[in-house]
């Protein structure tokens, strides 16, 4: 049933997703254009191609690194990460095995407190969360990572304990029978199960915290810089920007998301539905 | 079993729980404690009532803040969801090309919100500057700025949800409907919209709880420039805490105002879902 009217209607709306496709990529690629382009001629005319007067090279991507100290943001943000989400997965696919498991009045309470703590706002929190962490010295990576674990524990626990609850506690019985202890049959057994669900809390808690700003930097901001902390304090005293490295920065905190997007597509769109509906 | 599991809470839940007690159970009732005292560096916390509370609502910022927030919620709220609605009808017709179109339109959503904010901002004063203005000449410029970002951000994550949303209805519902010649303006509006219902809510709930908790691309874009016009709640509560000295309880009796604005939205969807699941 081809006609041509219905061919028409499908060559519109291929030139609208055309269109639509660049507007989303359009400020992406104007970003790029302009790292290459001389500081004091990207303000003005951002939508200009670079050319001979204009164009610097890589002076801003060099000046922008020295500048920032660019290599030991990304080694933070890598860093801190890679090591919170491996700890909260852990962690957090373990408590919530136990609460679900462990019938009582405490893990019942418990349950909903972490269910209650993902309505909460970062701000309610943000003050006091950083006067405890400095008290008790946890101002410093590895007790930033100790607070993403308490601070991600929330949807993290509830994702899991809906996907413990389907699974039947049978195998678990048998396991046990034979003479496995429960750390052996939570390693042997759950977690391989719980697999689709830890890699939609991983997902999920990657976009996080690699992009997280507010947190990281008033724990450890003084000392150590993540990218989000190092390009936010590219704005000068005077909200003077050096618009050269700003943009070349941008780029440098684009591509990596860009490759783990593209290589790990397919579990982030599900990971982020399976979180979307749940959550 | 339940007993021999019991016997293993050291390992399984404490090193979570103690983690959960520093990052917020702690942090969160001396909060709430807090809101009611003056202090600084919450040590020398001084018990004071209902002052705060009553500085907060009297400080011109924190109100204009709230109206700021509102409106921008309310508007970004319609205008991601039409959108990215309308982007799910138009892929899910099973043509050719349609994946990449998915990847190209999500990819925003993974770039973070001080990145965005930048990204923007290069934007938006490249073009107003044929206007000869900045984007902090003037407050609507960065509201709209604002909503520009929003949009961008959250359109290609509210479609992946549409999409699943739209993919699980069964399609002979839509063929039968077709067949007995309904156009195709009542088959959206009699067939797919009731049908993708708990899609619509989650994608409501989300984009709203997002756009009224803004942060990071409020602080990027405009900082609240001019003269905090264009500051949301969040940041203004930022402000409170580290830019003003002697506000610290002020700065936290807004954040249980916050907070509480937020539980609500929550409240109110899980009551909507609660209702939708007995009804279905």
């Amino acid at each position: 049933m081809e006609t041509k009217s219905s061919r028409i209607k499908d060559s519109i709306s291929y030139i609208v997703l055309i269109l639509l496709s660049i507007a989303f990529l359009g400020p992406i690629f104007i970003v790029l254009m302009n790292s290459f382009k001389g500081k004091f001629y990207i303000s003005d005319t951002p939508f200009l191609f670079p050319n001979s007067t204009t164009f610097s090279g890589l002076e801003n991507y060099i000046g922008g690194i020295a500048k920032t100290d660019f290599m030991s943001a990304f080694g933070m943000s890598l860093f801190i990460t890679v090591f919170s989400v491996a700890v909260i997965v852990l962690f957090t696919s373990m408590t919530a095995w136990y609460i679900t498991r462990v019938k009582t009045k405490f893990t019942n309470m418990l349950y909903y407190v972490f269910v209650f703590s993902m309505i909460v706002p970062f701000q309610m929190v943000m003050f006091t969360m950083s006067k405890v962490a400095n008290i008790i010295h946890l101002d410093n990576p590895i007790g930033l990572i100790f607070i993403y674990l308490g601070f991600g524990s929330g949807l993290s626990v509830f994702l899991f304990s809906g996907f413990v609850k389907s699974i039947p506690i049978e195998i678990e019985e048998a396991v046990m029978m034979d003479g496995c202890n429960p750390v052996q049959a939570f390693f042997s057994i759950v977690l391989p199960i719980l697999k689709p669900t830890a890699i939609t809390v991983a997902i999920l808690n990657v976009m996080w915290v690699w992009n997280d700003y507010l947190l990281p930097d008033l724990i450890i901001g003084t000392e150590f810089k993540t990218i989000p902390i190092a390009i936010q304090y590219l704005k000068g005293g005077y909200g003077s920007i050096d618009m050269g490295a700003m943009m070349a920065m941008l780029v440098l905190a684009i591509v990596p998301i860009v490759i783990f997007y593209l290589s790990c597509q397919k579990y982030i769109i599900e990971g982020v539905v399976a979180g979307a509906v749940k959550g | 079993m339940e007993k021999s599991i019991k016997k293993y809470f050291a390992l399984f839940a404490l090193p979570t729980l103690l983690a959960f007690s520093v990052a917020f159970l702690i942090p969160f009732i001396l909060g709430i404690v807090l809101s009611f005292t003056e202090f600084t560096t919450v040590t020398d916390a001084k018990w004071v009532g209902l002052s705060n509370y009553i500085k907060a609502f009297s400080n011109q910022e924190f109100i204009n803040a709230l109206w700021f927030t509102v409106k921008f919620t309310v508007l970004s709220v319609i205008t991601i969801n039409v959108f990215a609605f309308l982007l799910a009808t138009m892929l899910t017709r099973g043509k050719k090309g349609t994946n990449i179109f998915r990847t190209i339109f999500f990819m925003p959503n993974l770039i973070g919100g001080i990145v965005l904010g930048y990204i923007w901002q290069l934007i938006l004063n490249g073009i107003l500057y044929y206007f000869d203005v900045t984007l902090t000449f003037d407050a609507k410029y960065g509201f709209w700025g604002l909503i520009i970002l929003m949009n961008w951000q959250l359109i290609g994550y509210m479609m992946i949800v549409y999409i699943a949303g739209i993919q699980n209805i069964p399609k002979d519902i839509i063929e039968a409907a077709k067949i007995d010649g309904a156009p195709r303006f009542q088959i959206l509006r009699n067939v797919t919209i009731p049908l993708v219902m708990p899609a619509i809510t989650i994608c409501l709930f989300l984009t709203l709880s997002n756009s009224f908790k803004l942060f990071d691309q409020n602080l990027a874009l405009t900082a609240g420039a001019p003269s905090k016009q264009t500051t949301m709640l969040a940041l203004d509560i930022y402000n409170s805490f580290y830019s003003k000295t002697g506000w610290e309880g002020v700065g936290q009796a807004k954040a249980v105002v916050f907070f509480v604005l937020v539980a609500l939205i929550a409240l109110v969807q899980l009551v909507i879902t609660r209702r939708k699941e007995i009804e279905n």
